[in-house]
């Protein structure tokens, strides 16, 4: 059977009217706000503290990350409307990536510190 | 019913279940399902970055230090370029979400204005990789050296600029003892003075020390390099040797200042060839090898998806110019090129946080 995606049935949330177009302007744009805020914020902040073994660097380091994930999370929900989808195939889409991920991250961070004290 | 369209869809284009699952078009699930596999693989990417530099034992780049260059001036504005790229890497996502919206009020204008805008904007953050690689690549007026107790260190401070080369011994192309080589007379294979200087300090052809520095240029010619003292040299040690500790980032006292002789022993590795300029495949003067491989690997295949993004933005900037969507009636292929740009910007975000913030 012919699969096409030219048809307008298959994508059925896809048209709005004009006063739900404003609406979503208006996030848009807060959501700009946002991202470019976080990332002046990281930019200063990496000229603040610099790289060492001081517990302010330390903490610093997992802002950056939170605030990473924080920006990632909203271009994946919001720019991208993972956030807007059905709820079972948003969960498809990020379940098995975030599984995977964290058990990558997992294994990096073991065996790294695990080759850096032989080395 | 969850997972099902609540009108009738045509039995001859439904897929195999009659349904559209999760109300979305078979082309926009597929191409989810490749951007899952896609952040998979940058995700191993840059997994692979951090169990390289968390397994690393000496002194790893620092973004602030490396990247401090803005195109047209001199001086240090660290990370300044990169949080540029960054800015304008969501502006252009910014823009494109605009354009989805605009076609889900089938407004072919709005869709074109911000289509258009999209692709500018990519293509500036194209441009802005190219200018940051060829940065990268060329290295700075110091570079990094090898000094005689075996330490690595990089030079920060300001390179007193090289006015001329005076004529000692006279070779194929420069006759007559006694004049000055400039910039303005210097032969084309030697380029300029600065390249014709960092040129034959990488091919151990200078000697000399700090205020006496005598090269021998391509064709056989030795002169005398009359150039202005550098201000404010310190040498940040990357890698300890017998006599120099490893400097620390977050304080400048570990770091070889000019009163601890960080003049003379620069100038000393230079005469010795001891030097590295710039980056490639073999060397950088930034860090270790694989941090060369890893920068070049992971913004280059970065920059590869954008130039992607790129066509498949143009095409279909085309196809709206054309009117192909709005005879179809909907602007889902927006939608979709859309998924792939903002994915871009997405992974922008994360080599962003671990190449030049941490």
């Amino acid at each position: 059977m012919e699969q096409r995606d030219d048809i307008i049935e298959y994508s059925l949330y896809n048209h709005h009217s004009e006063e739900e177009g404003k609406k979503m302007r208006k996030k848009i744009w807060k959501v700009t706000l946002i991202l470019s805020l976080v990332t002046l914020f990281e930019v200063i902040c990496g000229l603040i503290f610099k790289q060492g073994d001081s517990f302010s660097w330390h903490a610093i380091k997992v802002i950056f990350i939170i605030l990473t994930v924080v920006k990632a999370g909203y271009i994946v929900l919001s720019f991208m409307h993972l956030g807007d989808e059905k709820k079972a195939f948003k969960w498809i889409i990020l379940l098995p990536y975030l599984i995977f991920i964290f058990y990558l991250i997992f294994v990096g961070l073991t065996e790294g510190a695990a080759v850096g004290m032989k080395m | 019913m969850s997972g099902h369209a609540s009108n009738e869809i045509n039995a001859n284009v439904g897929w195999d279940g009659k349904g559209s699952p999760f109300s979305v078009g078979y082309g926009k699930l597929m191409m989810w399902f490749f951007l899952v596999s896609d952040a998979l693989t940058f995700g191993g990417f840059l997994i692979a970055y951090g169990f390289t530099r968390y397994s690393y034992g000496g002194s790893w780049p620092i973004g602030e230090e490396t990247f401090d260059a803005l195109p047209f001036l001199q001086g240090s504005y660290p990370l300044a370029y990169v949080a540029l790229m960054t800015f304008i890497l969501i502006i252009s996502s910014v823009t494109m979400v605009l354009a989805v919206e605009a076609g889900h009020r089938m407004d072919r204008k709005g869709v074109t204005k911000w289509m258009l805008a999209t692709v500018l904007g990519g293509l500036i953050f194209v441009g802005s990789q190219a200018w940051e690689w060829s940065h990268f690549i060329h290295g700075t007026k110091f570079g990094r050296v090898e000094l005689s107790d075996g330490s690595v260190a990089t030079a920060k401070g300001e390179f007193g600029k090289i006015q001329s080369f005076e004529i000692v011994k006279p070779g194929a192309h420069y006759a007559g003892i006694g004049e000055l080589i400039t910039n303005d007379n210097i032969t084309k294979e030697d380029g300029d003075l600065m390249h014709a200087f960092q040129h034959a300090a990488a091919k151990r052809n200078l000697s000399g020390t700090a205020g006496a520095m005598m090269i021998t240029l391509h064709d056989g010619t030795v002169a005398r390099v009359n150039k202005d003292a550098d201000q404010g040299l310190q040498l940040i040690v990357k890698e300890a040797g017998t006599l120099h500790a490893l400097s620390s980032a977050d304080d400048e006292t570990t770091r070889i200042h000019e009163e601890g002789g960080s003049v003379a022993l620069y100038y000393e590795a230079l005469s010795k060839g001891n030097v590295v300029y710039g980056a490639n495949l073999h060397e950088n003067e930034y860090g270790p090898q694989t941090y060369g491989h890893f920068f070049f690997f992971v913004t280059g295949f970065h920059g590869f998806h954008v130039t992607i993004g790129i066509i498949l933005n143009i095409v279909i900037f085309l196809n709206v110019l054309k009117g192909t969507y709005h005879k179809r009636g909907h602007y889902e292929m927006v939608e979709k090129g859309g998924l792939y740009w903002h994915f871009v910007d997405l992974v922008w975000v994360f080599v962003f946080t671990f190449f030049y913030l941490i």
